[in-house]
């Protein structure tokens, strides 16, 4: 179980800028839970985020994981827990590395990484395998460096290297936004797939609410650093993507956007 | 004959500085200025050991890279743990080495013409026949550029050299794979001015001499090397990037060898030496826009 327990995170702290985006947020996710998470620009999802993975620090609260306070911990040490995919595919990918190498690197997350080789010739058709599902063609190309795909190749295969060895948390960061409709489909399809085989527990930052409603079993909006809805199970089921947009409007009308 | 074959030599002394600068430059990216003083430093080490110390030349060559290795370590610990920016870190280490090169070699130049060298040696002498006295320094010195070239060639295949190219090409993701991105470039830049310093070791030994000013401008031939080479070879797959970085360091050294021969003197080579790689730098950089294009 994951949860946030009075967070505090001021941006800017003793400037004239302050500005105050969490104040006593918590919130709490258990195993098993995929929770999409919409919400204006600035609301504090994709903060929220780097406050999980450990990518900005914490003014104050606790971050705990089964019960273990983490909020000191470095975003490397933390992160051999989590697969994190970002928006932006270059992100989770190494361009100048051929597909061999980045699985590779990647199946090796969490064992030490010493004078072995670095590619396992052995795991070949494995990786293979792993690409086929995709249908993007990726496993006859395994030896072009990832530099050379597209956008949405990329993102496939980041998603894949983040979730190929055991982790606690998957982190969705719009990881379709840069993404085409028709490409930004097949990954989300893709995602669906991959949480629900290897059944872990996911947070996905959208701004698509249709995604947001579709996919995952509970749903969460932010407004200005807090949740100002939460919706799972059932409730979660009978949600429809004009009910979320209507809310949506209303608190930027409110804003004055 | 002679102009050929200090070319050779030179070169390829200079190709192991270059596959230093190779891994900060093109993997890192990290513009490391420490190499103006490492690469001194090998060759301060070195003279030390065998004039000062009286030790087998042999040993001159790991104790050298150690050293070269210590160093870049300092650099990235500046970097990484005191948050200086990359320029600076190097600025700071190459002018406190100036010193410190002046301090182990004992002064600013230090000959070793009589004393033991790795071309000059109880066992060398023994394994060349005399027919080949000539070439001797050229093929010790190919040995030892190859041995580098293969053993960097091995690193970067291993586990541990595919982070070290992880990254300087997207360091987001080493911290993704759960490792301490610093971590990787400090042994990076190791690694880089162990090579730097050793390519200073069997310089001072094939110059015979230790000379605090050869480490002014090492850098940027250093650079010159790596850019000639992968620009030149970029389109031969069948060539590694180590050694097409050896070659274009040869090239490099050819260049400045007929500028010289052409009557320029001595006293010019540095601003030779500038002309030379602002005009790599242009070409190079005008492929790479008609590429874009």
């Amino acid at each position: 179980m994951l949860e946030l327990v009075n967070i505090t995170k001021n941006y800017n702290p003793g400037s004239v800028n302050e500005i105050c985006l969490f104040k006593d947020f918590s919130l709490k996710v258990q195993d098993g839970e995929f929770v999409s998470v919409v919400g204006s620009n600035g609301s504090g999802k994709t903060s929220m985020l780097n406050i999980i993975c450990g990518s900005i620090g914490v003014d104050g609260g606790q971050i705990l994981i089964n019960g273990q306070d983490i909020a000191k911990q470095k975003d490397f040490v933390r992160q051999r827990r989590i697969g994190r995919v970002y928006q932006d595919p270059s992100k989770g990918t190494c361009p100048g590395m051929t597909i061999l190498e980045n699985m590779s690197i990647a199946e090796n997350k969490g064992k030490p990484y010493n004078l072995g080789r670095g590619v396992n010739k052995a795991r070949l058709e494995a990786y293979r395998d792993m690409l086929r599902p995709l249908n993007l063609g990726l496993e006859d190309k395994m030896g072009v460096p990832v530099g050379a795909l597209s956008g949405g190749q990329r993102q496939a295969l980041a998603l894949l290297m983040a979730t190929m060895t055991p982790i606690d948390f998957l982190i969705l960061d719009e990881h379709t936004a840069a993404l085409d409709p028709k490409t930004a489909e097949i990954i989300m399809e893709l995602t669906d797939r991959v949480v629900r085989e290897k059944q872990v527990t996911t947070i996905m930052v959208t701004h698509n609410l249709r995604y947001a409603v579709e996919y995952g079993n509970r749903l969460i909006m932010m407004h200005e650093g807090n949740v100002i809805l939460d919706k799972c199970g059932e409730e979660k089921q009978q949600l429809n993507t004009e009910e979320i947009m209507g809310i949506f409007n209303r608190i930027s009308v409110e804003c004055g956007n | 004959m002679a102009l050929l074959l200090s070319v050779l030599e030179q070169g390829m002394i200079y190709g192991i500085l270059a596959l230093g600068v190779y891994i900060t430059y093109k993997i890192l990216d990290f513009p490391d200025l420490t190499v103006d003083g490492s690469f001194p430093f090998g060759a301060a080490i070195t003279v030390r050991m065998i004039s000062g110390l009286g030790l087998p030349a042999v040993w001159t060559l790991p104790v050298s890279f150690l050293g070269g290795a210590l160093v870049g370590m300092c650099t990235g610990l500046i970097h990484v743990k005191l948050k200086v920016r990359d320029l600076l870190s190097g600025i700071i280490m190459m002018t406190g080495l100036y010193t410190i090169n002046l301090w182990v070699a004992g002064t600013g130049y230090v000959p070793i013409f009589n004393k033991e060298s790795i071309f000059d040696n109880a066992l060398v002498n023994g394994i060349f026949p005399a027919f080949l006295t000539d070439f001797k320094n050229v093929i010790i010195i190919f040995v030892i550029t190859m041995a580098a070239k293969y053993l960097l060639d091995w690193y970067l295949s291993t586990k541990s050299g595919f982070l070290l190219r992880a990254v300087g090409d997207n360091d987001t993701i080493v911290t993704s794979l759960g490792v301490d991105k610093g971590l990787v470039k400090i042994v990076g830049l190791s690694i880089a001015n162990g090579l730097v310093s050793l390519s200073g070791c069997i310089y001072a030994q094939q110059q015979r001499c230790f000379e605090i000013s050869i480490g002014t401008g090492a850098v940027v031939i250093g650079l010159a090397s790596v850019i000639i080479g992968t620009s030149m070879f970029k389109r031969v797959s069948l060539i590694r990037v180590t050694s097409s970085v050896i070659v274009g360091s040869i090239l490099y050294k050819a260049c400045v060898a007929l500028a010289m021969f052409a009557g320029i003197s001595a006293n010019a080579i540095k601003l030779i030496t500038a002309v030379l790689f602002l005009l790599i730098l242009v070409i190079s950089m005008d492929r790479k826009k008609v590429r874009e294009c």
